[in-house]
């Protein structure tokens, strides 16, 4: 094993670009093995996904689309991991959140539109938010592990949503488990309506007003997390707790207020599915989207600058994913599943596997420059 | 007696509820006594479950399936290992990892090599385990009491739930009673005294995460192998979760662990029983909310209303040798 380096010496490109990349890269390999013992060519795979996610305007818009879901989950899980908390239920969250968007703008629809825009949006943050509340008490009063309680959380949150679907907010005209649709003029412009405007005939997209305000969001925790003081305090909590109780920052505090801005962050998912596409709510809307909001965050380095590319990357893997899963019949969306658990294990867990080599290679040959 | 019965059917449903709960606590609690951290029991039960069915189904031998899930589980452990341990990794994400790269890869193989639905084909009686009858059950049917405890309670089981309540007093006598055991949990709670004493921390951390992967097989090929002939998506449903939560609440010792996973094997049990029926006073209970109970009571318990758990001291910290 190379010896570390000194860290000050690191390029900041080689610690936060090259070794993201190069495990990107070993997370793709590893996946490739997985397609190819599933029984497909990999490269053929590659190709599928490449073409389905850039190579038509549809095809694009929806790239964008998924990239907004996880840039919501993303930032999420980012928010909780800076104060070292593990909040694996986002899913829950945005389930719950959409439950917020729906009855805002179901009981409130005679507001003007953009007034019903927003306060659906805080209805999202708001449920998102309470749901993420109770694990967030249990440990910061007692200690209850956060990861246990959000994914007992996402079962019951599951759980409650299909009953409330199934016997309580049903439209009872219909046979599936989902409500009654929202009114028309309450839907989300879309990008169908804006390249309308310039003359392109899309027939449908699902790409909407919540990509700006996903882009908003990214900006609002940037703010948060590192130019203030709430983000300082957060941030110091979970770099050292017991520094930070000694400097005077309840940890207790700053754990549920971590949680409350994570939940909430989830929660507007919501507002992307509801508003934005399905405009009332499925049975089982977040599909799995909180869960790549972890990956998202990790191989994001946990900053929005890094969330947003991780995002897309995998708003190419949902939507080529696709392609993928309709010209290959061995391959399950589910593969793309093991695939964010490879890219976790590769960005998270064993982030450290090549990076003493890659940066003292990088160190060493900067030193020899300077030499010469 | 029509109540008795009721009874001794919902305590024969429990002690077959409770395995893999059972196993999967015995799993952690290697785990967690020797410092590291196992949220990855959901994760690995759920390989173990896949792997057994497809292993029976191409061997014909449910013990073949047994052997290759204790071997994939082994390596899932192993790989937890490799990054938390040889490389710092952070701990929890490495079983968040495990347990998403394995819910996507035992469904996306399973439906790559047996069909779009997700499922493997089912087992015929000679690929998976069947139910013992015990000695003398038949014989003891009809004596009360004792009959209505040994012949439908105790006897009846599969194979693995004799293992499983057997394991319970080994696991604890591992523990607390051997050398081994000693050291196991000296490594989870002072790494750095440990070392000093000339024990390599790493190796037996690696060793605790060895027989962690034996008996979290245990728990999968259960679900697959005996309980039901095949696998299907997801079917380990949380109970990776919830033996941790038992783990924690049983404040990692087997014998108050084993009565957490028995609590939880009876609501359970309760829960399936409950559904549909008319309650006095209630009423019937949306079926969606039954089925939340065993969820609602681990964030109950966890919440440590009976009593705060203590945690092995160096429980998810690296060790990192001094020079």
């Amino acid at each position: 094993m190379a010896t570390a380096v000194d860290k000050t010496k690191v390029p900041w490109w080689v610690a936060n670009l090259i070794v993201p990349l190069v495990n990107l890269l070993l997370a793709l390999l590893v996946s490739g093995l997985f397609i190819f013992i599933a029984g497909e060519n990999p490269l053929q795979a590659v190709r599928l996904i490449i073409y389905g996610s850039f190579g038509y305007i549809e095809g694009f818009a929806y790239t964008l689309y998924y990239t907004t879901n996880f840039v919501f989950t993303g930032l999420a899980f980012a928010v909780a991991f800076h104060c070292r908390l593990f909040n694996i239920g986002g899913e829950g969250q945005a389930y719950i959140g959409g439950l917020g968007v729906f009855l805002v703008a179901i009981n409130l629809s005679f507001l003007p539109v953009p007034l019903v825009w927003l306060l659906a949006t805080a209805g999202a943050v708001v449920f998102g938010a309470a749901w993420a509340y109770i694990p967030a008490y249990l440990q910061a009063k007692r200690g209850s592990h956060v990861v246990i309680t959000t994914i007992m959380f996402n079962f019951i949150a599951s759980s409650l949503m299909v009953f409330l679907l199934v016997d309580v907010i049903r439209d009872f005209k219909q046979m599936g488990p989902h409500t009654v649709a929202l009114p028309k003029e309450l839907w989300f412009p879309t990008f169908k309506e804006l390249a309308h405007l310039f003359g392109v005939k899309i027939r449908y997209s699902p790409l909407n007003l919540s990509f700006l305000i996903a882009i908003a969001a990214s900006f609002f925790v940037w703010f948060l997390i590192w130019k203030t003081k709430w983000g300082y305090e957060m941030r110091a909590v979970g770099h050292n707790t017991k520094a930070a109780i000694y400097a005077g920052i309840s940890p207790h505090k700053n754990i549920i207020i971590a949680m409350l801005i994570s939940g909430g962050l989830a929660g507007m998912l919501g507002i992307n599915e509801i508003l934005g596409v399905h405009h009332k709510i499925v049975a089982g809307f977040p599909a799995g989207y909180g869960f790549t909001g972890i990956a998202v965050a990790l191989m994001g380095r946990n900053h929005p600058i890094g969330i947003f590319p991780a995002a897309f990357l995998f708003g190419i893997l949902y939507q080529g994913g696709s392609e993928v899963t309709f010209d290959m019949p061995n391959i399950t969306r589910y593969m793309f599943v093991a695939v964010q658990g490879v890219i976790i294990l590769f960005s998270g867990a064993l982030e450290n596997l090549f990076r003493p080599q890659i940066e003292s290679f990088f160190v060493n040959r900067i030193n020899k420059e300077k030499m010469a | 007696m029509d109540n008795l019965a009721d009874i001794a059917s919902l305590l024969n449903s429990t002690f077959r509820i409770s395995t893999p709960l059972v196993f999967a606590a015995m799993a952690g609690l290697f785990a967690e006594r020797s410092g590291v951290i196992d949220f990855g029991l959901e994760g690995k039960m759920l390989a173990a479950a896949f792997v057994a069915a497809v292993g029976s189904y191409f061997f014909g031998s449910p013990w073949m399936g047994l052997l290759l899930a204790i071997l994939a589980c082994v390596s899932l452990s192993m790989l937890h290992g490799f990054a938390s341990v040889t490389h710092k990794g952070d701990q929890v994400v490495s079983c968040v990892a495990i347990n998403i790269l394995m819910i996507g890869l035992t469904t996306a193989l399973a439906a790559a090599w047996f069909g779009q639905a997700g499922l493997t084909p089912t087992l015929t009686s000679d690929q998976r385990f069947l139910e013992i009858t015990l000695p003398f059950a038949d014989a003891l049917q009809d004596v009360p009491i004792i009959g209505l405890i040994y012949s439908d309670i105790i006897s009846g089981h599969y194979i693995f739930v004799y293992i499983a309540y057997l394991s319970v007093p080994i696991v604890f006598w591992i523990v607390f009673k051997t050398s081994f055991g000693l050291r196991l949990r000296a490594v989870g709670e002072n790494p750095s005294a440990v070392d000093t004493a000339g024990i390599n921390v790493f190796s037996m951390r690696y060793k605790a995460l060895m027989v962690n992967g034996v008996l979290i097989a245990f728990a999968g090929a259960h679900l697959s192998t005996a309980v039901n002939a095949n696998f299907f998506r997801e079917m380990s449903a949380g109970r990776g979760y919830l033996a941790l939560a038992a783990l924690i609440f049983g404040k990692w010792h087997p014998k108050t662990a084993l009565i957490a996973c028995l609590l939880f094997g009876f609501t359970d049990a309760l829960q399936i029983r409950l559904q549909g029926v008319e309650l006095p006073m209630i009423g019937t209970i949306p079926v969606q909310l039954i089925q939340a109970i065993p969820y609602i009571l681990t964030v109950v318990l966890l919440a440590g209303f009976v009593g705060k758990a203590i945690a092995p001291n160096a429980i998810g910290q690296p060790y990192i040798k001094e020079r």
